[in-house]
């Protein structure tokens, strides 16, 4: 029986679809508010020997420009890696850095005043790639290792032993709402934020500390976002820090929003990753050992580059039982902007390589993939005797509980109609020499929960109103996802009214302290927890006033359901919520509660490279079909099938479309979205005309998405499971697919066995693919007029 | 020259003034400035959509319509007498429009910030007056990117919308006839409406610069790159505005839109539809021109490669007169022409030869299938002593390129080596091999300088391809 909840729009859908929903620099502006314009470096790496800023301040309108003595606290805005100044001092590390920031009383003087500043600068040598960066052994921090059993005496010895490697390209997020801020200081010196954060907690910390004060003098409030995608998980901080500074030092309201193009100059991307693998593997195609080398693009600084890099050591199995594995991860620094979080945090990288070894191993032994991956998938705990657990136990020594790869895998083969169809391309391709199709089924295995075990943690506040409205607030942030829909939807059954009672409040630092950013798609496991908590803890008050008002002297059991409080199959003698609430305040109940909650039995040893980092894994597989043009390398899309695990869903219509975009989202990074900096480190792609993310007609329209069913997850807010991240990388089929395609093009089955494809794979990286594989002589004789 | 006027326009139904404002600031920001935040800025580039609102026009059929636009690359005097509509203005809320509805119960909103733009965009195809009973379709938001969604649920929409049950909010005004000139925030915006008063214009004021479409010059003035004194808007020139489909020439005018030309002139030369088909997106097509793809000259134009193969001439107006150029030749460097100043490009034609047996076609390569900037855009034809088939001989041959010069450009030499031969396997052998030689393109962010000389090759034995197997007659 599937157990899936209502397919309910999204609590602002109304507000979006008529303009009305408001976001950060949409509100109406407080009198006099500022506004600020970057000045950017032109050098990618330079000393700083002078900054001019007086051509400036002759512009009308100018109101001041920042430096870094204007910052009454430390000159530091990173998350805890203090590698990261809000205004530099000496050094500019990447092309575009801001200098500083003009402040004026219009964009238009704004941007005139930036462009007078004149600054100074020595050049620096500077490392631009990551290439560059591998050769120049240029890293931050040390090297980090996860081990199981003896990878290198494997591949020492075993008869079948294949390498390789792959660079894989950044992506940017391309949210659609730009990075936006404003702030404004009272004559008490308390400081308001708005900002478009996905951390507010943090912007808070970061704000506070540059300001010199203490947390409870700063609150930070984000309505929502015009998505996230990990963009503003860390990345808002530095807008959200040069609004307060500037309301700081010029005692008015500040606005920071960045146009498109500063924020792709200015903000990190998902992290470019170079990989070099050496695997043994049996004749049948199962994997024996692996020994792999990640090295992260980080940018100039580390931000969250050694979580991610931990993330894709985690994913680099993918969904695979590997008995020996050596995993190593290292961030490299380059004189590029400093990349951050996005959307599988590492994971989408780790799991490309993994399908990577897995195509190489595959293609070698003529085997067909779909059946090399199938046997190498990680079986489940309860499935297996003692002696074979390990085939159930991760890299890092996780049991692998719950598995629902092996039913996924053979649901969606069949759902596919894969087998029917393998042969019908076989067969197209037999006939087509310039046009070939592929066809790939690939597996995601996905780890819920921050690595960084304190990080899952969260809390919530409900409020209710004695006219029986209610206010929910939540640390979680609402970046599109549908966490608030979510949330309301936990709220309203917890406490059996609908969901319209409620307003989801703006999250803010002054309602929910301290919280976790809203990320590793962790927001509604987390948050959901806690509004139970929080409204499980109102109900047994409200329970109490209700039974003396049904003349019941227990209250444990009674049922909230349909705006009514009743006892169990009394529904006919039932109060209304309302007048429970009534009374509730007229004897002086408390109408608000928080709520708590903490992931349990979850642990992580950085050190020894082991623990149980993971509350469970979120399961799925995708089957892509796509035809490539041997001209151009341009691909079609022709079919998509998803079965995807999201446990029981909260809301079947919000996790479709999660499965939906990130499915796209992950098609755009794997196939034409392609960052480009040159040899200086400009960034050449900076804004849509450069930079192509998908557009509906990329979509195939014949794209299959189906939520598993039957699949309640243990101990999750009303057994679902998290939906945020997981799909993206059932993009990886997409290039599974090009990569089948390419190899129909091989002149012989001997050039198929080896078929490296670039990542994007881009129509000129596809092309590239198939004239190594093809010789080219033969092509043109098949070029004739027919009779 | 006449006393200027006040700028103003109607806004949701309401007039406006916008005199105290630069002519020259953009539509959106101007209806942010106002208040009607739901108009967003995702790009300034007229690259995603964020920021459409639908403007009054003429629908190819003549009657009036709403036009979906972006407003960020929209002047405000451009908006002289005319009638725009903005997401608020679209419903009041309660009832929600159609189209709004069905985005809410699709789940067509994530994170909502593209949701307002494809709500104009669906809107303003819902109530297209030559909408027939199909539905909307994918053509009517290729022009908006959506990071959220994966586009399936507003897919759904576009496909599910029937036939429009009532009219829009607010009447279609057509344009009233706006002051030819007007003045706003120290810009005068000129809106001639005959040839003869264009050309005046620029010669008592050299400075002025014309606005055609405005799809390139707006990219400019949402940057700030530009801020002209004087602007000739050239949309309500009557003389730009025709399409003749004669039996020896489809003429076009230099003002008309792209999304007229594709819907009045298809089925004349199916290489153009092909590649209108891939010239940008809807919001772009409803105001570019082919004049202005051309005067812009940008060697990677979409439009001239088609138009080379096709042997197009390009009319010029100047105060002596008009003088006619083949379009061979009117690109003379990277982003110059033989316009000479004070000219106007008024029509382009292309001959209709239906006694001359002819194969043609056109491709645009780019990252992204639909709405990119070509990395090679080609256009090929072949004129043929005899219907296409095995023994035919070709006796002229058009090969021409965009993205692989300093300017659109032909492949003369094998042109020229392609005449009294077969498209048999050794010709379009040497062919190929010579195409990839004939150009020394660069290499950039798109793509490299081998990859562009390649599809210079491929495209053609891919165009030879598709001929031997019955395509593109």
């Amino acid at each position: 029986m599937t157990k899936h909840g209502a397919a309910r729009s999204h609590e602002a859908a109304a507000a979006h679809v008529t303009g009305r929903a408001v976001y950060t620099d949409d509100q109406v502006r407080p009198t006099g508010m500022l506004t600020c314009w970057p000045v950017h470096s032109p050098h990618a790496h330079a000393r700083i020997t002078g900054v001019d800023a007086a051509p400036a301040l002759a512009v009308r309108g100018v109101v001041t420009v920042l430096r870094p003595q204007d910052i009454p606290g430390p000159n530091d805005v990173s998350g805890h890696t203090h590698d990261e100044q809000l205004l530099p001092t000496d050094e500019v590390h990447y092309l575009g850095q801001a200098v500083t920031w003009v402040v004026a009383e219009t964009d238009d003087a704004a941007r005139l005043g930036a462009a007078a500043v004149t600054v100074d600068y020595e050049p620096l040598p500077a490392v631009t790639t990551l290439t560059a960066a591998i050769a120049a052994d240029s890293y931050s921090g040390p090297e980090k290792w996860i081990t199981r059993g003896d990878a290198e005496a494997v591949l020492a010895t075993a008869p079948l032993v294949l390498d390789g490697e792959v660079l894989i390209g950044g992506q940017d997020h391309f949210y659609l709402e730009t990075q936006a801020s404003w702030a404004s200081i009272d004559a008490e010196g308390n400081v308001v934020v708005h900002s478009s954060t996905q951390h507010p907690a943090e912007t808070q910390i970061v704000v506070a500390r540059v300001l010199g004060l203490a947390r409870n003098r700063v609150t930070v409030t984000c309505l929502r976002m015009g998505g996230g995608f990990g963009g503003k998980e860390t990345q808002a901080n530095g807008c959200a820090a040069i609004a307060a500074l500037a309301a700081y030092v010029t005692g008015r309201p500040v606005r920071v929003r960045l146009n498109r193009e500063q924020d792709m100059v200015l903000t990190g991307k998902r992290h470019p990753f170079h990989a070099r693998y050496r695997v043994a593997a049996t004749q049948d195609g199962r994997l024996l050992a692996l020994q792999v080398a990640l090295t992260s693009d980080g940018g100039w600084s580390l931000d969250l580059s050694e979580p991610v890099t931990s993330r894709a050591m985690f994913h680099v199995d993918n969904s695979y039982y590997i008995p020996q594995l050596t995993v190593s991860g290292r961030v490299a620094r380059t004189n590029t902007t400093s990349h951050t979080a996005f959307r599988g945090f590492g994971g989408p990288q780790g799991m490309l390589v993994a399908e990577e070894v897995l195509e190489r191993v595959a293609r070698h032994l003529g085997l067909r993939p779909e059946e090399v991956r199938r046997r190498n998938l990680y079986r489940d705990a309860a499935d297996c005797p003692p002696d074979e657990v390990d085939a159930a136990t991760t890299h890092y020594g996780q049991l692998i509980e719950g598995n629902r790869l092996p039913r996924i895998w053979r649901e969606l083969l069949d759902s596919s109609d894969f087998t029917a169809r393998r042969a019908g391309i076989t067969a197209h391709n037999a006939s087509r020499p310039h046009r070939k199709r592929g066809l790939a089924i690939t597996p995601v295995k996905f780890g819920i929960s921050f690595t960084n075990t304190k990080y899952n943690q969260a809390g919530a506040l409900v409020l209710i109103y004695a006219d029986g409205s209610i206010q929910l607030n939540h640390g979680g942030t609402e970046m599109g996802q549908g966490l608030h829909t979510k949330m309301l939807e936990v709220a309203a059954s917890t406490l059996g009214v609908s969901p319209g009672r409620f307003r989801a409040m703006p999250t803010a630092t002054d309602k929910v302290p301290n919280t976790s950013a809203t990320a590793a798609s962790s927001g509604s496991d987390l948050n959901g927890q806690a509004v139970r908590d929080s409204c499980l803890t109102l109900r047994l008050r409200l329970s109490e006033v209700a039974a003396r008002m049904l003349g019941r002297t227990g209250s444990e059991d009674l049922v909230f359901v349909a705006e009514r409080v009743h006892a169990p199959g009394e529904p006919g003698h039932a109060v209304a919520f309302d007048e429970v609430v009534a009374e509730a305040y007229a004897q002086m109940v408390s109408l608000s509660a928080t709520g708590f909650y903490r992931t349990p039995n979850i642990h992580w040893n950085p050190e020894t490279g082991r623990g149980k980092p993971f509350h469970y894994f979120a399961y799925g597989a995708a089957v892509s079909e796509v035809e490539v043009d041997g001209f151009t390398g341009c691909f079609r899309l022709r079919r998509v099938d998803i079965l995807h695990d999201v446990g029981d869903s909260l809301n079947p219509l919000v996790d479709r479309g999660q499965v939906e975009g990130g499915f796209v989202q992950g098609m755009g990074w794997l196939t034409m979205e392609e960052v480009v900096w040159d040899a200086t480190g400009r960034l050449q792609t900076f804004a849509p005309s450069t930079y192509k993310i998908p557009t509906v007609s990329e979509v195939p329209e014949d794209f299959r998405v189906q939520l598993l069913s039957d699949a309640t997850q243990d101990r999750t807010v009303h057994g679902s499971k998290a939906v945020g991240e997981p799909p993206l990388m059932l993009a990886l089929s997409v290039r599974e697919a090009i990569r089948d395609a390419v190899a129909a093009f091989a002149s012989t089955p001997e050039a198929a066995r080896h078929v490296p494809l670039a990542s994007p794979a881009t129509p000129e990286a596809t092309l590239w693919a198939i004239e190594r594989l093809r010789d080219r002589a033969p092509r043109l004789q098949q070029v004739a007029v027919p009779p | 020259m006449t006393e200027p006027g006040l700028l103003s326009f109607t806004l949701n139904g309401v007039p406006v003034d916008a005199s105290g404002t630069p002519a020259t600031r953009t539509l959106l920001q101007f209806v942010r400035d106002r208040g009607l935040v739901g108009t967003k800025e995702g790009c300034g580039d007229g690259d995603c959509g964020a920021c459409t609102v639908a403007l009054a026009g003429e629908a190819a059929d003549g009657s009036s319509a709403y036009q979906a636009v972006n407003s960020c690359l929209v002047p405000i005097g451009s908006c002289a007498g005319r009638s725009v509509i903005t997401v608020e203005g679209v419903s009041s809320g309660r009832p929600l429009h159609p189209v709004q509805q069905a985005m809410v119960e699709s789940g067509g909103s994530q994170c909502g910030y593209c949701t307002p733009g494809f709500v104009m965009s669906l809107f303003a195809g819902y109530h297209e007056p030559t909408r027939t009973d199909e539905p909307l379709g994918d053509d009517c938001i290729e022009g908006n990117l959506c990071r959220c969604t994966g586009y399936a649920p507003i897919r759904r929409v576009a496909c599910s919308l029937g036939p429009a049950v009532a009219g829009p909010p607010a009447p279609r005004l057509s344009r009233t006839r706006p002051p030819e000139h007007v003045t706003a925030g120290a810009r005068d915006f000129h809106h001639p409406a005959t040839l003869a008063q264009v050309l005046r214009i620029l010669t008592e004021r050299p400075d002025a610069v014309l606005v055609a479409g405005g799809t390139d010059l707006g990219v400019e003035l949402s940057h700030h790159r530009l801020d002209p004194a004087v602007s000739v808007a050239l949309d309500g020139v009557e003389e730009l505005q025709t399409l003749h489909i004669g039996d020896d020439e489809l003429r076009i005018g230099a003002g008309l839109p792209l999304s007229h030309i594709e819907r009045r002139a298809r089925g004349i030369f199916p290489a153009l539809d092909e590649m209108i088909h891939w010239f940008a997106a809807r919001q772009i097509r409803n105001r570019a021109t082919v004049g202005g793809n051309l005067a812009t000259a940008s060697p990677i134009a979409d439009l001239p490669p088609v138009l080379l193969a096709l042997d197009a001439t390009v009319s010029i107006a100047s105060p002596d007169g008009v003088r006619e150029t083949a379009l061979d030749g009117f690109f003379t460097s990277y982003r110059e022409t033989v316009l000479a100043p004070g000219e106007v490009i008024t029509a382009v034609a292309i001959p209709r030869r239906p006694e001359v047996p002819s194969v043609s076609w056109s491709y645009k390569v780019g990252k992204r299938g639909t709405d990119d900037i070509s990395i090679v855009a080609a256009a090929f034809r072949l004129d043929l002593d005899r219907p296409a088939g095995t023994h035919a001989t070709i006796t002229a041959a058009r090969l021409a390129f965009g993205g692989v010069a300093a300017t659109p450009a032909r492949a003369h030499a094998v042109e020229d080596a392609l005449v009294g031969h077969r498209l048999d396997t050794p010709t379009v052998a040497r062919a190929t091999a010579a195409l990839r030689e004939a150009f020394t393109p660069l290499d950039d962010l798109r793509g490299s300088a081998a990859y562009r000389r390649a599809l210079a090759g491929n495209l053609f034995e891919k165009f030879a391809h598709d001929v031997a197997n019955g395509g593109h007659r």
